[in-house]
C-alpha cells in the first residue's frame, strides 16, 4: 500500500537527512536525459574533399558552395575548412545550413555525389558523426562486413517460355476470394499456374512488363513472380489506395487516401519526413521510398460560383516519361512539376508555371522528331481561354522547357489529349460551343509530331459531339463515337454513331490527310478497344444494361475494296458481332490474338464471369463465376527481335503457319481421342453397374418371395375387374408415319 | 417441341407427376387445387378439392387407382382417382411436405414439416389398393429426425430402404422395415437444402436437386454419388428421363432472391444432361418464374415441367431427341444390334 498523507511518518517528510547530490542518478539519467537540441543541426560534414592548401582553399569554397546550394542555403563564410599543421587542407569542411531540414536534404541528396573524377563527397550530419563516431562506439579494429554468398533468383521473364512450346498468354483471374494464374487454352479449360486464397485485399495488376503481379494491402504493396511466384518485393505504404508503375519497370507510385502517419516507434520503410504524405515515389530495384509528397490541397472554389463537387483525384497524378527518366505533377491551373529520376529533385528546381494548365500527357515513346538532335522527351499540354487570350494547346521538350509547338483555339469548352502509341500524333480532341453556348460541337486537332515543324491538321467534319476516340495502336488509323447529345443523366443513354477515319493513300513514306472512311449509325456503342497490334479493332458497348454488343472490325480487310474507299489506307469489315451480357470490361491479349471479355462482380452481380473470343469474334470459351471480379493479361515486354528478323518472320509466315497448324490438329485429334476414350469408359461403367445392380436385385426378390415385377400382378388383378363391369372396348390407332417422300414431275 | 400450356392453377405449381402408363399427369400447387390432365392434348380431366391450404406434395399409386396428396393443412389424404371421391384424411401436427406410395402402392410415406415445437418426421401408413376398403388410423411408423429435418423422401427397391434428403444438404438411408438410420452423408453443400428426390424406374438409384446449385445421382444402396451435374443456378427439382439416358433439372433465381428479376437473369429454363457423362445437352425456356418441380413421363414420350409462375408446361419430345446420340453411344448402340442379329440368325 502506498503511504497516504495519514500514515506518513516524520522520517519520510524530513528531506534533511540526506543530500540529494549523494544519490547517484547517472544511469537513471542516461537513459532518461532529454536530448536537447544543441544547435548542431543545421550543420553537416563533408568529407572526400581534394587536398588543397590556402592560396586553393577559397576556389575550393567557391566550388564546393555552387553544389551545396543545390540542396539549401549556406553561404561562404559559413563553411569552415580547417587546416592542418603543414598548410594543407584536411580534406573535409563543416557547413552551416540554414535549417535543419536542408541540411538533411544535403545528408540525402549530396552524399555520393561525384565531386570530380577522382573526388567523391561524402555528407554526415555533424550530430550524426558525432552520435555514430564517438570513441567507443565504433570497434578499434576493422571487422571486413559480411557479405552473404550470393543466391541465384528465380528468373522473372521465365513466364515468356510456354511449356508446352505455343506461345500462349497467362491471365490472373481474382474470382471470390482467391486470386489463379492461368494459360490461356483457347476453348479448353484454361491451365492452372498458381492459385492463392487471399492473395491481395483489394486488386491485382501486372506489372507493365508482365515481370511482377502486385498485390494490395492494408500494410502496404507487394510483387510477386518467378516460376514459384515468391514474393519479390515490398513497399510498405501502409492503407494504400492505388498502385501506378513507371513504363520500364523501374518505378512505382503508391498512393493512399489516408495521409501516412509514422508511429513512434517508427516504420520499416519510410521515415519521419514521409508523415503526412499520401504519395511515395519507391526505386523498385532496391525496394526504397525515394520521394514522398502530399496531396495538392484542391483550389477552393471562387467566390460567387456554386460550390463544386470535390473533384476526384485524378490518377495517375504522377505521369512518367517514355523512358523512366522523369516523372511530372500537375498543379492544375498552376504548373507542372517535373523530377528527374532517380534522385527525384525538380527539374532546375522550379516547376514549369503554366497559367490555367489542365491536363497534360507525356509522349508514350521517345519520338525522333524532324531536325532534332538532342535528347528530349516531350509532353503535352493544354489551358483554357483566360479572360481574352485564346486557348493554348502546347507541346513541350524537356529538359529544355521549351514549348516546340503551340495552338491557340477559339470557344473551348474542354479539350482531350490523346497520344498515338509510338508518338508519331497527338490528336487534340477539342469540344467547342457556339456563341450562345447552347450547341456544341467537337473538332479533331492532329499534331504530326514526327514531320518538320509539326504541322497541324484539323478534322472539323463531326457534327456531333464525340465522346470516345482511340489512335490505332502503332498505326495511322482512329475510331470514334459521338452521340447526338451531350451525354446526360437519362434513363436510356442516346443512339450513338461509330466513325472510322484513316489517312490518305500518298506517294513515298508520307502520311496523307486523314479522311473519313466510314460511319456506322444507330448504334449503342461506347468503348473502342483497338488490337495492340493494330488491324482488328473492337467497338463495345459496355457496362449498359440494355445492350451489350461487341463488334468486330479489321480495317486491312482482304476482300475487294469498294470503288469509294480505293484512295484510302484501310478496307473496313465487320467481321462478327458477339453479345456478352452484362459485359464491364474488355481487353485483348499482348499478342493481339484473344479478346477477354467479363462482367466484374465490381460492378454488378448479373452473370458475372468472363467470355473468351478470338481476333476474329468467334467465341472461344464462356464460364460463369461467381463473384467474378478482375481478369487481366499478363503483358509481355517488347520483343527482343531486330527488325530485319521480324520481316524474315513475316515473309515465310506460311512455313511456320504449316508447322503450327499441324501441331494444332494433332494435340485436337488427340484431345478428342481422349474424350472419346472417357466416354466410352463411362458408359462401359455405368452398364457394368447396372447389369450388375440389375442381377442383385433380382436374386434378392427371388429371396423375399417377391415376383420379379412389383406392379405386373396388381395391373393384372385390376384389369379383370375393369373388364367385367363394361363391355370390352377395342380402340384402334392407326399411326402413319411417312417413310419416304419423292416427288415427280410428269410431263 | 411445342409446349402444352396447362393454365388451371392460380398460383405456383408445388408438384407435378404422371401416372405409371404416362397417359396423366398430376399437379398441386399452393391454390389448394389438385388437378388431373390427359398428357397427350393437355386436356384437364378433373379436379380434386378438400384441402384447405397449399398442397405441396402429390403421389399416384402404380396401378392409377388411388391418390395421395399432402398439404399445409396439415393432412394426408387419399382419393379415388376415377371419380374425385376422398377416401381418407389421416391429422398431422404439421404440415405435410412429401408423399410417395412404395413400389407396390402397399406403403405411402409423408415427410411433416418442423414447426412450433414439433420436430420433422417421416410417418409411413399402410394403404390398402381398395377404394372401398377401410384404411388403417394408425401409423405403420414414425421416423425423427432429430438433427436437421427431412425435405424429401422416398422409397427404395423392394421397400428395403427409406431414403431422405435432409435440409443441411445431406441424405440419410433409413431401414424400410423397422426405420433405424443406416447411413446418413453429406452429400450436397453444408446447409443447402435438398430440394427434390427422384427415383429411376427400378429404384436402384435417385436424383437429388439442392439449392447448391447441383444435382446428383446416387445408389440407394450404398449412398454412392454416381454422377454430379453442376449448374449456375439453384434446383428446385430434378428427374431421370426413361428410354435416352438423360437428366432434366429445374430452378431459378428465386424472386425474393433478387432486385430485379428479368427471365433471362433468372434462368428459369428446363436444363438436360446427359446421364452417364454428365455434360449439358440443352435448355428448355418457357417460364417465367422458377421451376419448382419437372416430371418425366416414365413412357419417355415428354417432360412437364410447373413452375412459380402458375403454368405446367407438358413438352412432347419429337424426332431430333430420340436420334441424338453421343458417337460412343452409337457405337456401343450397333454393336447390340449385331449382336442380336447374329443370335437371331444363330
Amino acid at each position: 500500500m502506498a503511504p497516504s498523507f495519514d500514515h506518513l511518518r516524520d522520517e519520510d517528510l524530513d528531506e534533511d537527512d540526506f543530500d540529494v547530490d549523494e544519490v547517484d542518478i547517472s544511469d537513471i539519467r542516461e537513459k532518461y536525459e532529454v536530448q536537447l537540441e544543441q544547435g548542431y543541426d543545421a550543420f553537416v560534414v563533408v568529407d572526400g574533399l581534394p587536398e588543397v592548401n590556402e592560396e586553393q582553399k577559397p576556389k575550393l569554397v567557391k566550388f564546393l558552395l555552387k553544389k551545396l546550394n543545390t540542396v539549401g542555403k549556406t553561404r561562404e563564410d559559413l563553411i569552415f575548412m580547417p587546416m592542418g599543421e603543414d598548410g594543407k587542407s584536411l580534406r573535409f569542411a563543416f557547413v552551416e545550413y540554414s535549417s535543419p531540414a536542408e541540411a538533411a536534404a544535403a545528408c540525402r541528396q549530396l552524399d555520393l555525389v561525384p565531386l570530380d573524377k577522382k573526388h567523391t563527397l561524402r555528407v554526415n550530419k555533424l550530430t550524426d558523426v558525432d552520435r555514430y563516431g564517438r570513441e567507443g562506439r565504433i570497434d578499434d579494429e576493422y571487422t571486413p562486413p559480411k557479405i552473404e554468398e550470393f543466391q541465384e533468383k528465380e528468373h522473372l521473364r521465365s513466364f515468356m517460355a510456354d511449356p508446352s512450346g505455343r506461345g500462349r498468354d497467362q491471365f490472373v483471374m481474382f474470382r471470390g476470394e482467391s486470386v489463379g494464374v492461368f494459360w490461356n487454352n483457347e476453348k479448353d479449360t484454361p491451365e492452372n499456374i498458381v492459385d492463392r486464397q487471399h492473395w491481395t485485399e483489394t486488386f491485382v495488376q501486372w506489372s507493365p512488363l508482365g515481370t511482377y503481379l502486385t498485390s494490395v494491402h492494408a500494410q502496404g504493396v507487394q510483387l510477386w513472380g518467378g516460376p514459384s511466384w515468391t514474393r519479390q518485393r515490398r513497399f510498405a505504404h501502409p492503407f494504400v489506395n492505388l498502385v501506378a508503375f513507371s513504363p520500364n519497370e523501374k518505378y512505382l507510385v503508391t498512393w493512399s487516401n489516408r495521409p501516412i502517419s509514422i508511429p513512434e516507434e517508427g516504420h520499416p520503410a519510410l521515415s519521419v519526413e514521409d508523415d503526412g504524405k499520401n504519395y511515395v515515389i519507391w526505386d523498385i530495384e532496391t525496394s526504397k521510398p525515394l520521394r514522398s509528397f502530399a496531396q495538392l490541397d484542391t483550389p477552393a472554389a471562387a467566390e460567387g460560383e456554386a460550390p463544386k463537387k470535390a473533384p476526384k483525384f485524378p490518377w495517375p497524378a504522377f505521369k512518367w516519361s517514355a523512358d523512366d527518366k522523369y516523372v511530372a505533377r500537375l498543379n492544375p491551373g498552376q504548373s507542372i512539376s517535373v523530377y528527374e529520376l532517380p534522385r527525384m529533385n525538380l527539374l532546375d528546381k522550379t516547376a514549369i508555371k503554366i497559367e490555367g494548365v489542365v491536363d497534360f500527357d507525356w509522349a508514350p515513346a521517345t519520338v525522333q522528331r524532324d531536325g532534332v538532335k538532342s535528347y528530349e522527351q516531350l509532353f503535352c499540354f493544354w489551358t483554357p481561354e483566360i479572360g481574352s487570350n485564346p486557348a493554348r494547346v502546347g507541346l513541350m521538350s524537356i529538359p529544355s522547357k521549351q514549348v516546340v509547338r503551340s495552338l491557340n483555339l477559339f470557344s473551348v469548352s474542354d479539350a482531350k489529349l490523346h497520344w498515338q502509341s509510338e508518338g508519331a500524333y497527338l490528336c487534340v480532341k477539342v469540344d467547342r460551343h457556339s456563341k450562345s453556348k447552347k450547341s456544341q460541337a467537337t473538332t479533331l486537332e492532329i499534331f504530326r509530331v514526327k514531320e518538320k515543324g509539326v504541322p497541324v491538321e484539323v478534322v472539323d467534319t463531326i457534327k456531333d459531339t464525340v465522346i470516345n476516340f482511340a489512335w490505332e495502336p502503332k498505326g495511322d488509323r482512329f475510331v470514334i463515337i459521338t452521340t447526338t447529345e451531350p451525354v446526360g443523366a437519362t434513363a436510356v443513354p442516346p443512339k450513338t454513331s461509330v466513325a472510322f477515319f484513316c489517312p490518305e493513300k500518298a506517294k513515298g513514306n508520307a502520311v496523307g490527310n486523314f479522311k473519313h472512311l466510314r460511319t456506322l449509325e444507330k448504334k449503342n456503342s461506347n468503348a473502342i478497344y483497338w488490337s495492340p497490334k493494330g488491324r482488328f479493332v473492337v467497338v463495345a458497348t459496355v457496362a449498359n444494361t440494355q445492350s451489350s454488343d461487341l463488334d468486330f472490325y479489321d480495317l486491312d480487310f482482304e476482300g475487294e475494296k469498294p470503288e469509294s474507299d480505293k484512295d484510302l489506307t484501310a478496307n473496313l469489315q465487320l467481321m462478327n458481332t458477339a453479345d456478352h451480357y452484362g459485359v464491364t470490361d474488355v481487353e485483348w491479349d499482348p499478342s493481339g490474338r484473344f479478346v477477354a471479355t467479363w462482367a466484374s462482380a465490381w460492378k454488378h452481380s448479373m452473370e458475372n464471369g468472363y467470355h473468351l473470343y478470338d481476333f476474329k469474334g468467334e467465341q472461344l470459351r464462356e464460364e460463369a463465376i461467381e463473384k467474378f471480379k478482375q481478369f487481366q493479361w499478363r503483358p509481355r515486354p517488347a520483343t527482343l527481335l531486330s527488325k530485319e528478323e521480324q520481316k524474315a518472320i513475316r515473309r515465310n509466315l506460311r512455313e511456320y503457319s504449316r508447322i503450327f497448324e499441324q501441331e494444332d490438329a494433332e494435340r485436337i485429334s488427340s484431345a478428342d481421342v481422349a474424350v472419346v476414350e472417357a466416354r466410352r469408359r463411362l458408359l462401359e461403367e455405368w452398364f457394368a453397374w447396372r447389369e450388375a445392380i440389375r442381377q442383385e436385385v433380382a436374386e434378392e426378390r427371388e429371396i423375399y418371395g417377391l415376383p420379379a415385377d412389383p406392379v405386373a400382378d396388381l395391373i393384372k388383378a385390376k384389369t379383370p375387374e375393369l373388364a367385367t363391369d363394361q363391355e370390352e372396348q377395342v380402340i384402334e390407332e392407326i399411326m402413319e408415319e411417312v417413310l419416304e417422300e419423292t416427288e415427280e414431275i410428269v410431263q | 417441341m411445342r409446349p402444352i400450356l396447362l393454365s388451371g392453377h392460380e398460383r405456383a405449381l408445388t408438384q407435378i407427376k404422371y401416372n405409371r402408363d404416362g397417359d396423366l399427369l398430376f399437379s398441386v400447387s399452393k391454390d389448394q387445387q389438385i388437378c388431373v390432365w390427359f398428357a397427350h392434348n393437355g386436356e384437364r380431366l378433373g379436379t380434386y378439392h378438400g384441402h384447405q391450404g397449399a398442397i405441396w406434395t402429390i403421389d399416384v399409386d402404380p396401378t392409377s387407382t388411388i391418390l395421395a396428396s399432402g398439404s399445409a393443412d396439415n393432412t394426408i389424404r387419399l382419393w379415388e382417382i376415377k371419380t374425385g371421391r376422398l377416401l381418407k384424411t389421416w391429422d398431422f401436427p404439421t404440415a405435410v411436405k412429401r408423399v410417395e406410395f412404395s413400389e407396390d402402392g402397399s406403403k405411402l410415406l409423408g415427410v411433416t414439416e418442423k414447426r412450433m415445437g414439433h420436430l420433422g418426421t417421416i410417418v409411413v401408413l399402410d394403404i390398402k389398393l381398395d377404394v372401398d376398403a377401410e384404411q388403417s388410423d394408425e401409423k405403420a411408423m414414425t421416423i425423427v429426425c432429430e438433427d436437421s429435418k427431412a425435405t424429401v423422401a422416398g422409397w427404395s427397391y423392394l421397400s428395403k430402404y427409406i431414403i431422405a434428403g435432409h435440409e443441411d444438404g445431406s441424405v440419410s438411408q433409413f431401414d424400410g422395415k423397422n426405420g433405424d438410420l443406416l447411413y446418413n452423408i453429406p452429400i450436397h453443400e453444408l446447409n443447402q437444402p435438398i430440394t427434390d428426390l427422384q427415383w429411376s424406374h427400378d429404384r436402384t438409384y435417385f436424383i437429388t436437386a439442392s439449392k447448391d446449385k447441383t444435382s446428383k445421382l446416387i445408389t440407394a444402396k450404398d449412398l454412392e454419388v454416381l454422377k454430379t451435374y453442376p449448374a449456375d443456378t439453384p434446383l428446385n427439382s430434378a428427374t431421370i428421363t426413361r428410354k435416352k439416358d438423360f437428366v432434366i433439372l429445374g430452378g431459378g433465381q428465386a424472386a425474393m432472391d433478387v432486385t430485379t428479376t428479368s427471365a433471362r437473369q433468372g434462368k428459369f429454363e428446363a436444363r438436360f444432361y446427359h446421364k452417364i457423362f454428365e455434360s449439358e445437352i440443352g435448355r428448355v425456356r418457357g417460364h417465367f418464374g422458377p421451376l419448382n418441380t419437372v416430371a418425366a413421363d416414365p413412357t419417355g414420350k415428354s417432360y412437364a415441367s410447373g413452375g412459380e409462375d402458375g403454368y405446367v408446361r407438358i413438352h412432347h419430345f419429337d424426332k431430333g431427341y430420340f436420334d441424338f446420340m453421343y458417337e460412343v453411344e452409337r457405337e456401343r448402340q450397333n454393336k447390340l444390334n449385331q449382336q442380336q442379329q447374329q443370335t437371331i440368325s444363330a
